[in-house]
């Protein structure tokens, strides 16, 4: 995916064919030129802001409660890392918040990768009816905000006695629309139907043919969609706030208990915990930034 | 993973499953005449009923839980219910009393008034950016990565950060202000401040995300386009409004609607800025949103009624919105193909 886009690239920016009068003209064609110094500066102090309040946050984990409170703000990380971790550990159960939040964000990714892209992959190539009535509800139902159903999952899961439980953020989170669409977009192209005919003909079902066909091309649209769902999950806030506790949070809920506890708001303490909540991923990024550029640009494309 | 599909290929209705045999022989296959038919009827039902299964999922779970909870959610408008107790009739009531309520009005007008500071210059500012990035760059990689950060960071890690940037006494935009001759605003206590630094939040957690779609759709526009264009004399700035903005208009659209939605919902943002009045949206309610007014009423005062009420006056401004947005395609359409 992120392949054909660098490869529609590479074959814009290329040498064109044309004669040296056109090509005077040519030049000016906003894609085909070089960045001048503006856009540099530009584009430098819009990588600044957008890093500066990360690099800020491991300044502040690294000083203290006073040393943050006290401008002018230092802005070199200090010593005071290992004893806030120490603190923020002990204020919350940030350990099990980071256990708990890999178990859910891992749990929804992967089932999110597997039926989104059974259901992408029948949206994309398999014929039957209603499909586009039904591929365009999947789309419409991206536009209906959480808040519609807290409440009565709220209601349930206190039935079921679910409250604090990570299930009650899981199963409502098992297949995303966003998924739906975003692997239907993709096999619409990557797959041809000519690979699908010919492994019918030689007598394969239906989950052969999504076992040795589909996965295999689709591999690399489901690691985006993973990744991307993982961050989503990860980050979400508003649900797990609700259906969780402090006793069981996830990182970012007992981030949110950091953050208005009933204890002494210390900011490095506070600070610390966004540090936590923030590296993990950022690691990701940092490892696999390039794929997940790639993701959100070939996805957005084909919409 | 391989798991994960056996665990769906047994839960999927039987047309679905595997097949015994290894490898069952095609319709017309010749083979005994009952294995045959058995067969074909198996292949055509797996043709017909597979696909079905297939987008079964995810059908079963937004049923259970989206479209169930949301018309039951509308259902508990028309009643007064608290959490564990029976539900009662009140009809309208609900409603009435929203519209009787200045801080549901105030929670309207400050979701409307933060949702346009916080998405037209996070979008006005993702087009410059994606027209910047176009250009042929010195550590591409490195840019792209950058812009797109905070979308790594999570909504309650940059609202208890951004808290500290915006702290009145010793917040470090104040500091910075301060250079400037500006003093003392007070992000906070008051309306349009706190409502400038949530936006802000907002702003810096999408603008680069956003800036990538355009991105995108911007190299999928063809070269020649911008050739012809510049032909014809156009400056890059008339190139810009002329042929890149009407080509990646359906992109443009879609960040529009998402960030509408987005902005309908805003929920952590200014409950984390506000720390402990967080859900009053500040002690004047200066930047309570509607979500925050409909978790105010159904956690802090057991309204679960009404909160279902405000949950469907959200829903009914989407629907306004969706309408709003689908006529203006509609028109550019027209215009378009006329």
């Amino acid at each position: 995916m992120a392949h054909a886009v660098a490869e529609r690239a590479a074959h814009r920016s290329g040498p064109t064919p044309a004669p040296p009068k056109r090509r005077r003209f040519s030049a000016r064609a906003g894609r085909q030129d070089h960045a001048g110094p503006v856009t540099y500066v530009v584009l430098v102090v819009a990588a600044l802001v957008s890093l500066f309040p990360l690099y800020w946050t491991v300044v502040a984990a690294s000083s203290t409660d006073t040393q943050i409170v006290q401008p002018p703000t230092e802005l070199l990380p200090g010593s005071h890392l290992i004893d806030n971790l120490k603190i923020a550990w002990d204020q919350v159960h940030m350990g099990q918040a980071l256990i708990n939040s890999t178990i859910v964000a891992g749990f929804v990714s992967l089932s999110t990768v597997l039926f989104a892209t059974l259901a992408g992959f029948a949206f994309a190539k398999l014929r039957f009816r209603g499909r586009n009535g039904l591929l365009t509800l999947v789309v419409a139902t991206m536009t209906i905000p959480p808040q519609l159903s807290v409440i009565p999952l709220y209601q349930i899961i206190t039935d079921l006695g679910w409250v604090g439980r990570l299930q009650s953020v899981i199963l409502p989170s098992l297949v995303a629309a966003f998924g739906v669409f975003f692997m239907r977009q993709f096999l619409a192209e990557a797959l041809p139907i000519e690979l699908i005919e010919a492994a019918r003909v030689d007598g394969a079902h239906s989950l052969r043919i999504v076992w040795h066909v589909v996965f295999p091309i689709a591999r690399p649209a489901m690691a985006v969609l993973g990744m991307l769902v993982f961050v989503q999950s990860w980050n979400d806030f508003f649900w797990p706030f609700i259906a969780l506790n402090q006793q069981n949070p996830t990182v970012q809920v007992a981030l949110a208990g950091l953050g208005s506890g009933d204890h002494t708001i210390d900011h490095a303490v506070v600070l610390t915990g966004a540090l936590i909540a923030t590296v993990p991923l950022l690691l990701v990024f940092a490892l696999l930034g390039k794929h997940i550029v790639g993701g959100i640009t070939a996805g957005a494309v084909k919409s | 993973m391989a798991t994960s599909v056996r665990a769906s290929a047994d839960g999927s209705p039987p047309p679905a499953r595997p097949v015994p045999a290894p490898a069952p022989a095609p319709p017309g296959t010749p083979g005994t005449p009952a294995g045959h038919s058995w067969r074909s009827r198996l292949y055509r039902l797996d043709l017909k009923a597979t696909p079905y299964a297939y987008i079964a999922p995810f059908f079963v779970c937004f049923a259970a839980f989206g479209l169930f909870p949301l018309i039951y959610t509308g259902w508990l408008s028309f009643h007064q219910v608290e959490l564990g107790g029976t539900a009662q009739w009140r009809g309208f009531d609900n409603y009435t009393r929203l519209w009787d309520s200045e801080f549901f009005w105030n929670a309207l007008r400050n979701t409307f008034s933060l949702g346009v500071i916080s998405t037209v210059p996070q979008l006005l500012m993702a087009l410059g950016l994606a027209h910047l990035l176009n250009y042929k760059l010195r550590a591409r990689g490195f840019f792209r990565v950058a812009v797109l950060a905070p979308y790594a960071t999570s909504i309650a890690a940059a609202s208890l950060v951004f808290v500290q940037l915006f702290n009145p006494d010793y917040g470090m935009v104040n500091q910075l202000l301060g250079h400037f001759g500006v003093h003392h605003i007070q992000w906070e206590a008051d309306k349009w401040p706190s409502q400038i630094a949530i936006s802000t939040i907002v702003t810096w957690r999408w603008t680069g995300y956003n800036a990538l779609i355009y991105l995108a759709a911007m190299q999928a526009v063809p070269g020649d386009l911008y050739e012809a264009a510049a032909l014809d004399g156009a400056s890059r700035w008339r190139q810009f409004l002329s042929v890149t903005i009407p080509s990646i208009r359906p992109t443009i659209l879609f960040t529009i609607i998402v960030s509408t939605i987005g902005a309908t919902q805003l929920f952590g943002e200014p409950m984390l800025f506000g720390g402990g009045l967080g859900v009053s949206g500040g002690s004047a309610h200066q930047y309570q949103t509607l979500s925050l007014y409909m978790y105010e009423k159904g956690w802090q005062n057991g309204a679960l009624g009404q909160a279902s009420a405000v949950a469907w006056v959200m829903l009914l401004i989407l629907l306004l919105v969706g309408a709003v947005q689908l006529i203006i395609t509609r028109v550019n359409r027209r215009k378009l193909g006329g």
